[in-house]
C-alpha cells in the first residue's frame, strides 16, 4: 500500500456488489443493438466497394428499386453536400465534414475495400441483400496505397487530390498522403547522445488490427412525419452520435433523439457513425422504421481498425543505466481519411521515463484501408512497444535487471513530459516496485525454450464532460440516470460512488443509461474517463441529495441543518435523541408533501490521473513450429482507487488479452490489390479462452488527488505493455528478437532459422 | 441468403433419386457446418438441400473385430470419439474428430461431410487415409467403392458422379502392433483451420522396433490431401529411428506442393511438413508399442 493512501473507511467503495445489469445480460434479456424491433420495420443492407481504390464513374439503382419488397435505395446523393463545412467532434476537435459524410456513403471515389456506396431497405434482409446485387456501379480502378511508408513517398498515388500536409501546425502547399507532421522536442538531443555510453536504434512495425468487439454495429431509425428522428444504436457516446448525425444529415439537434442500447464491446471502435445516418436516410425515404445491422465481414472491412505503424527509435544510455537521449519517428496509418491518433502515441512513447533530451516526430498518413478508429489507449501500444523492447536490449547489454533499469529512470511527480507538461502525482515507481515484489517476478522459470519478459506502459486518460440525474424515490431508494454508455460495468461503479457519497447501499441505487433527451450532455465512453468523470458527477449528486435530506429533516424538526446527522440510513438530531427518522420514512413523507429530492449534475473535472502498468510474461516457444505459448502472465497496475475491484481486474485482464492477441497473431492480411483476405474470426486470430492462462492481477492504489475517491481510469493502459512484454519473453526464450508484430509462428520460425 | 428447397429422405433410394433429378443444383446436407456457411456467404448456389440424417445407413456405427468398422457418413464427430470401441481401435480418427471446429461443431459435423467438402485442409482426410478407409458410394447405377485418397479431385471437388451419395466408410480392423496419429498445426489452440495436417500410421514387426508397414498422409499442402508413398517406402522394413523418420520427413517435404495464402507461406508450410511428419510418426510409433503391450 502506498504511503499516500488515506486511511478513509468506505462503506461501499472497494466492495464487490453484484452488478445491476448482470442478470439481464447472463439470461439473454438485455436489449442490444440488433434486438430492436418496431412495427412495420424494414431491413437495411449496405453495398460496399470491392476495390481498395477506385473512382466511381456511375451508380444505377433503378433495377434494385424495382425488386418486389424494396422500399428505398439511398446513395451519397441523398446526403447534404458537406463541401467546405466543418464538423465539431468534441474531444477530437474540428474535422472537415466531408471526411465524416464521405465515409458514411462514398462519393467520387472509394478509398478502401468495404467503403459503403449505397444502401437498400426491404421487407426482409434476404431481399435487401438480393437488391444490392442489382445496384450497378461502374468503377475506374486506381492503384491502392497499402503501407504507411509507401504512402509517404513523393511519387505515391494520392488518395485525396487536395490533401496538403499540416506541417507543425501550418498548412503546407504540397499535395501528399501525409495529413500532418507534429514534433515534440525537449533539451539538446545531440549533446544527450554525445554523453551516452551506448546507443541503440531499431525500426518497429505493427499491423492493422481490429478491436474485435463481439457485437457488430446496429442502428434502427424512425423518421416521423413531423421530422422527428429517433435512433437506437450501439454506441460509445449517444451525444457524440447525435452530434455526428445532426451534422451529416443537416437536421437540428432538437429533432434528433439517440437511444443507446446495451453495447457488446466497443474499445473505441463504436465512437464513429456508420449505419446510423444511413438507417435514418432509408427511414425518411421509405417512411418506415429501418434497421441496419452489420455482419462480421462488414465490421472488419467497413469499420475502423487501429493504425498500422512504423516507429523508429534511437536511445542513448549511460553505462550505469540512465537514459540520456531519445530520438523517434512515428508514422501511423490514418486509413482512408486523416485522423491517426499518433499524437497520443508520441506523448506516451517515453512517458514512463524521465528523459532530458528528446525529439519525437509524428506523422498521420492516409492509406487505402478503412478509416482508423480509436482502439483502447489508441497509439500507445504500437509506440511503447518500441521503447520497452529497446530498453530490454539495453538491459541485456548492461546485464541489468529490467525492473531496476526502469526504476532508475522512472517518471515521478513534477517531471516534465514530452509535451512540456509536468506530471501530477503519479504511481510509476510504486507500480514497478509492486511488480518487482510480485510472486511471479520472484519465481524461477526453468526449462528449454522458455523465457520471461517485462515491459511497462503509460496512458494519460481523459476527463471531459459527464452528467447524471439522481432522484430520491418515496421508499428511500435512488434512481440514477447517466449519459455514459456502459461498456465495462461502469454503471455499477458509478452507482457505488453515488451510494458512498449519499450514504446508502449500492443496491438501493438503480442506475440507467438513458437517451439524449433524458440527461445532460455527456462525452463518449472513452479515454478511461467514465468511472473518473461520470463517477465524479455521481459523487456530486450524492452530496446534493445528502444536503437536501438533511435540510428537509431539519425543516421537519424545525432545527438548524447543522444539528442533523445522516448516518447508517438514519437522520438524527445531534442535540435531541428522540428526533430520528429513517431515510425511507423521510422520503415517503416528502413525497406526500410534494417535495422533490433530486440532483442534476454536470461536471468537467480537469485533474485527470494518468496510469502506469507493468506486465510480466513467461512464454515457451515451440522450436519446430514457432508457436508461442503463454505460461504465466501478470498485470501490475496503478488504478488510483479501485471502486469495484472485480471490474478493475476484468479491465486489466481484458486489456492484456487484447494486447497479447496483437503481439502474437492478429493482423489484417491484404493481397496485392488491397483486398482483405481474412475478414472473419476464423482467420483474424484473436486469442480464445483456450489459448491463455488465467491472467493474474496486482492492483496498486496511488490515489488521484483530482478525484474525491482517488479514481484513475483503468481500462486502457493494460493493452499497452503486452507487445513488448511478449517480445522480450520470446527474446529470452530463444535468443531471437522480432521487431514486427504480430510475432506469428512463421515469423518466429523464420527468425530462428535465420539465426542458425 | 436466397430461398431453396429442403428434402429429408428416409432411404438411400429416395435420396439417390432426388439427387439424380436435381443434378448439380442439389447438394447433400449433413451437419451443415460447411454447406450452410457456403450458401450464406454466396460461395455456393443451389436449389435443393437433401438432408441425409434420416437415412439409417448414414448414421450407423458398426464395429466387428474381423470386418472392421462401418462408419456412416453423417455420424457426428462427437459420436466417434465418445464411442468406447472406436475411440480405442482408431486413434487417428479420434485425433481428427476431436480437432474439427469446437465442441458445438463436433456435435454436428461429420467425417462424410468433411470429406465431401474436399477442402485440402480437411482434418479428417489424412487420418482416414492413414487408417486405409474406403468410401462406400450409392448411386443411380448401384454402389461402388473408392479409397479415400482417391476421393478428392480438386479443392472443393470430389469424385462423386451425378446422383451419387457417400454412404459410409469401410475401415479395416487394424492389425496387431498398429498405431496411428493425426496432428495439425494451427496458430491458436482451437477454432482454426490446419496450416498443415499430417496423418500417420505404423504397423510394427514382433520385435516392436522394425516397421512392417507405414502410411503417411498430408493435408493443406496440395490441391487435395496427399498419400505420400515415398514416405511409406522410406520406413517399411526399417527400424524406427531418427534416420528413418528423417527420410520419411524429407520424402513428405519433397511431395508437398504448398501454396502461400493468409494461413501461411509455401516456405513455412514445407518447413512444417517436416516437423509434423516427425511428430506424427513418433506418436504413431508410441501408440503401436502401447497397443502391442496392451495385448
Amino acid at each position: 500500500m502506498s504511503p499516500t493512501e488515506t486511511k478513509q473507511e468506505y462503506q461501499v467503495i472497494g466492495k464487490r456488489p453484484v452488478r445491476h445489469d448482470g442478470v439481464d445480460k447472463v439470461t439473454g434479456r438485455a436489449v442490444y443493438g440488433a434486438d430492436v424491433q418496431l412495427p412495420g420495420m424494414l431491413y437495411g443492407k449496405v453495398l460496399r466497394s470491392p476495390h481498395a481504390h477506385a473512382r466511381i464513374k456511375s451508380i444505377r439503382t433503378d433495377k434494385a428499386m424495382s425488386l418486389e419488397g424494396v422500399k428505398a435505395v439511398v446513395t451519397a446523393a441523398d446526403l447534404p453536400d458537406p463541401e467546405g463545412r466543418t464538423a465539431n467532434l468534441g474531444e477530437l476537435g474540428d474535422v472537415p465534414l466531408r471526411n465524416l459524410t464521405r465515409n458514411v456513403l462514398a462519393s467520387g471515389k472509394v478509398l478502401y475495400q468495404g467503403h459503403a456506396i449505397a444502401a437498400v431497405a426491404a421487407t426482409n434482409p434476404h431481399l435487401a441483400e438480393e437488391a444490392l446485387d442489382l445496384i450497378e456501379v461502374e468503377y475506374e480502378v486506381l492503384p491502392p496505397v497499402m503501407d504507411v511508408l509507401e504512402a509517404m513517398k513523393k511519387d505515391a498515388p494520392l488518395l485525396h487530390e487536395d490533401l496538403c500536409t499540416m506541417e507543425l501546425g501550418k498548412k503546407s502547399d504540397h499535395h501528399s498522403n501525409i495529413a500532418s507532421h507534429q514534433t515534440f522536442r525537449r533539451g539538446d538531443v545531440k549533446a544527450g547522445f554525445a554523453s551516452a555510453d551506448h546507443i541503440l536504434e531499431h525500426e518497429y512495425r505493427s499491423a492493422t488490427v481490429h478491436q474485435g468487439y463481439i457485437e457488430p454495429h446496429a442502428a434502427t431509425a424512425v423518421w416521423s412525419a413531423d421530422g422527428q428522428v429517433t435512433l437506437w444504436c450501439t454506441t460509445q457516446g449517444a451525444f457524440s452520435m447525435r452530434a455526428m448525425v445532426h451534422q451529416i444529415l443537416g437536421i437540428p439537434v432538437s429533432k434528433l433523439k439517440v437511444i443507446p442500447t446495451e453495447i457488446g464491446g466497443g474499445f473505441g471502435g463504436k465512437i464513429p457513425s456508420y449505419g446510423e445516418p444511413v438507417a435514418a436516410l432509408l427511414a425518411r425515404k421509405s417512411r418506415r422504421p429501418v434497421k441496419v445491422v452489420m455482419d462480421r465481414t462488414e465490421v472488419f472491412m467497413g469499420t475502423g481498425p487501429t493504425s498500422a505503424s512504423y516507429v523508429k527509435l534511437k536511445m542513448g544510455v549511460t553505462r550505469d543505466g540512465r537514459i540520456v537521449a531519445a530520438e523517434a519517428m512515428l508514422a501511423f496509418e490514418g486509413g482512408a481519411y486523416p485522423g491517426a491518433i499518433v499524437g497520443a502515441g508520441g506523448l506516451c512513447l517515453l512517458a514512463p521515463y524521465n528523459i532530458e533530451n528528446l525529439v519525437i516526430d509524428m506523422y498521420d498518413v492516409v492509406v487505402n484501408k478503412p478509416k482508423t478508429a480509436a482502439y483502447r489507449a489508441p497509439g500507445a501500444p504500437n509506440a511503447e512497444h518500441a521503447t520497452e523492447a529497446l530498453i530490454d536490449e539495453f538491459c541485456e547489454l548492461l546485464k541489468m535487471d529490467p525492473l531496476e533499469f526502469r526504476l532508475k529512470n522512472a517518471s515521478k511527480e513534477g517531471d516534465v513530459q514530452a509535451n512540456d507538461v509536468r506530471f501530477p502525482r503519479i504511481g510509476c515507481i510504486e507500480t514497478i516496485e509492486a511488480a518487482r515484489a510480485s510472486d511471479h517476478y520472484r519465481s524461477k522459470l526453468n526449462g528449454p525454450n522458455r523465457g520471461r519478459g517485462v515491459a511497462a506502459g503509460y496512458w494519460m486518460n481523459a476527463g471531459l464532460t459527464s452528467s447524471v440525474m439522481a432522484r430520491l424515490n418515496a421508499d428511500g431508494t435512488v434512481t440514477l440516470n447517466e449519459g455514459s454508455t456502459d461498456i465495462g460495468g461502469s454503471r455499477t461503479s458509478i452507482a457505488m460512488q453515488l451510494a458512498e457519497s449519499f450514504g446508502i447501499r449500492a443496491e438501493d441505487v438503480s442506475p440507467s443509461v438513458v437517451d439524449t433527451d433524458s440527461v445532460g450532455y455527456t462525452e463518449v465512453t472513452g479515454g478511461s474517463r467514465v468511472t473518473f468523470a461520470t463517477g465524479y458527477a455521481a459523487y456530486e449528486a450524492g452530496q446534493a441529495l445528502r444536503r437536501q435530506v438533511v435540510e428537509q429533516a431539519a425543516k421537519l424538526w424545525k432545527v438548524e441543518p447543522e444539528r442533523v446527522l445522516f448516518e447508517g440510513g438514519v437522520l438524527r438530531d445531534l442535540d435531541d435523541a428522540a428526533k430520528k427518522i429513517g431515510l425511507p420514512e423521510l422520503a415517503e413523507t416528502l413525497a406526500h408533501r410534494g417535495v422533490d429530492i433530486g440532483a442534476r449534475i454536470t461536471v468537467t473535472p480537469q485533474k485527470v490521473g494518468g496510469v502506469f502498468g507493468v506486465h510480466i510474461a513467461d512464454v515457451e516457444v515451440d522450436p519446430g513450429t514457432g508457436k508461442v505459448t503463454i505460461l504465466r502472465y501478470t498485470v501490475v497496475q496503478d488504478v488510483g482507487k479501485a471502486i469495484h475491484p472485480s471490474y478493475v481486474e476484468g479491465q486489466m485482464q481484458g486489456g492484456a488479452v487484447q494486447g497479447i492477441g496483437w503481439a502474437l497473431n492478429e493482423e489484417y492480411v491484404y493481397n496485392q490489390e488491397g483486398k482483405m483476405l481474412n475478414a472473419s474470426f476464423l482467420d483474424y486470430r484473436m486469442p480464445t479462452s483456450l489459448d491463455l492462462p488465467m491472467i493474474e492481477t496486482i492492483i496498486v492504489e496511488v490515489p488521484n488527488p483530482g478525484h474525491p475517491y482517488g479514481v484513475r481510469g483503468v481500462g486502457e493502459v493494460p493493452i499497452v505493455p503486452p507487445l513488448a512484454t511478449v517480445a522480450n519473453a520470446i527474446a529470452h526464450a530463444v535468443s531471437v528478437r522480432l521487431y514486427e508484430v504480430p510475432m506469428s509462428p512463421p515469423r518466429v520460425v523464420k527468425a530462428m532459422l535465420a539465426k542458425k | 441468403m436466397r430461398a431453396f428447397d429442403y428434402a429429408a429422405p428416409k432411404s438411400l433410394n429416395e435420396a439417390v433419386s432426388l439427387l439424380s433429378r436435381r443434378g448439380d443444383r442439389a447438394r447433400v446436407l449433413s451437419g451443415g457446418t460447411d454447406l450452410i456457411v457456403q450458401v450464406r456467404e454466396k460461395r455456393r448456389d443451389l436449389d435443393l438441400m437433401v438432408d441425409v440424417k434420416n437415412i439409417p445407413e448414414l448414421s450407423e456405427i458398426r464395429y466387428e473385430p474381423a470386418a472392421g468398422l462401418a462408419l456412416g457418413a453423417s455420424v457426428a464427430c462427437s459420436r466417434i470419439y465418445e464411442h468406447p470401441v472406436v475411440s480405442r481401435v482408431y486413434p487417428g480418427l479420434v485425433d481428427a474428430a476431436f480437432l474439427i471446429g469446437g465442441i458445438q461443431i463436433q456435435n454436428r459435423a461429420s467425417l462424410g461431410g468433411n470429406l465431401c467438402n474436399a477442402s485440402p485442409a480437411a482434418d479428417s482426410i489424412p487420418a482416414l487415409i492413414a487408417h486405409r478407409a474406403i468410401c462406400v458410394i450409392a448411386g443411380p447405377n448401384g454402389g461402388r467403392e473408392l479409397p479415400v485418397e482417391q476421393f478428392c479431385v480438386a479443392p472443393g471437388r470430389n469424385a462423386l458422379q451425378a446422383g451419387e451419395l457417400l454412404v459410409s466408410f469401410r475401415i479395416p480392423a487394424p492389425p496387431p502392433r498398429f498405431g496411428a496419429n493425426y496432428i495439425r498445426f494451427i496458430p491458436r489452440n482451437e477454432m482454426d483451420i490446419a496450416v498443415v495436417g499430417c496423418g500417420a500410421s505404423l504397423t510394427l514387426r514382433e520385435d516392436l522396433k522394425t516397421i512392417a508397414e507405414a502410411r503417411v498422409a498430408l493435408g493443406a499442402v496440395a490441391p487435395t490431401p496427399l498419400l505420400v508413398a515415398e514416405a511409406a517406402s522410406a520406413l517399411s522394413g526399417s527400424a524406427f529411428s531418427s534416420e528413418s523418420v528423417d527420410r520419411a520427413a524429407i520424402a513428405c517435404q519433397a511431395a508437398a506442393r504448398p501454396i502461400t495464402d493468409m494461413r501461411g507461406t509455401a516456405e513455412y508450410r514445407r518447413h512444417l511438413v517436416g516437423v509434423l511428419t516427425r511428430r506424427a510418426l513418433l506418436k504413431a510409433f508410441e501408440r503401436a508399442q502401447e497397443a502391442a503391450n496392451a495385448r
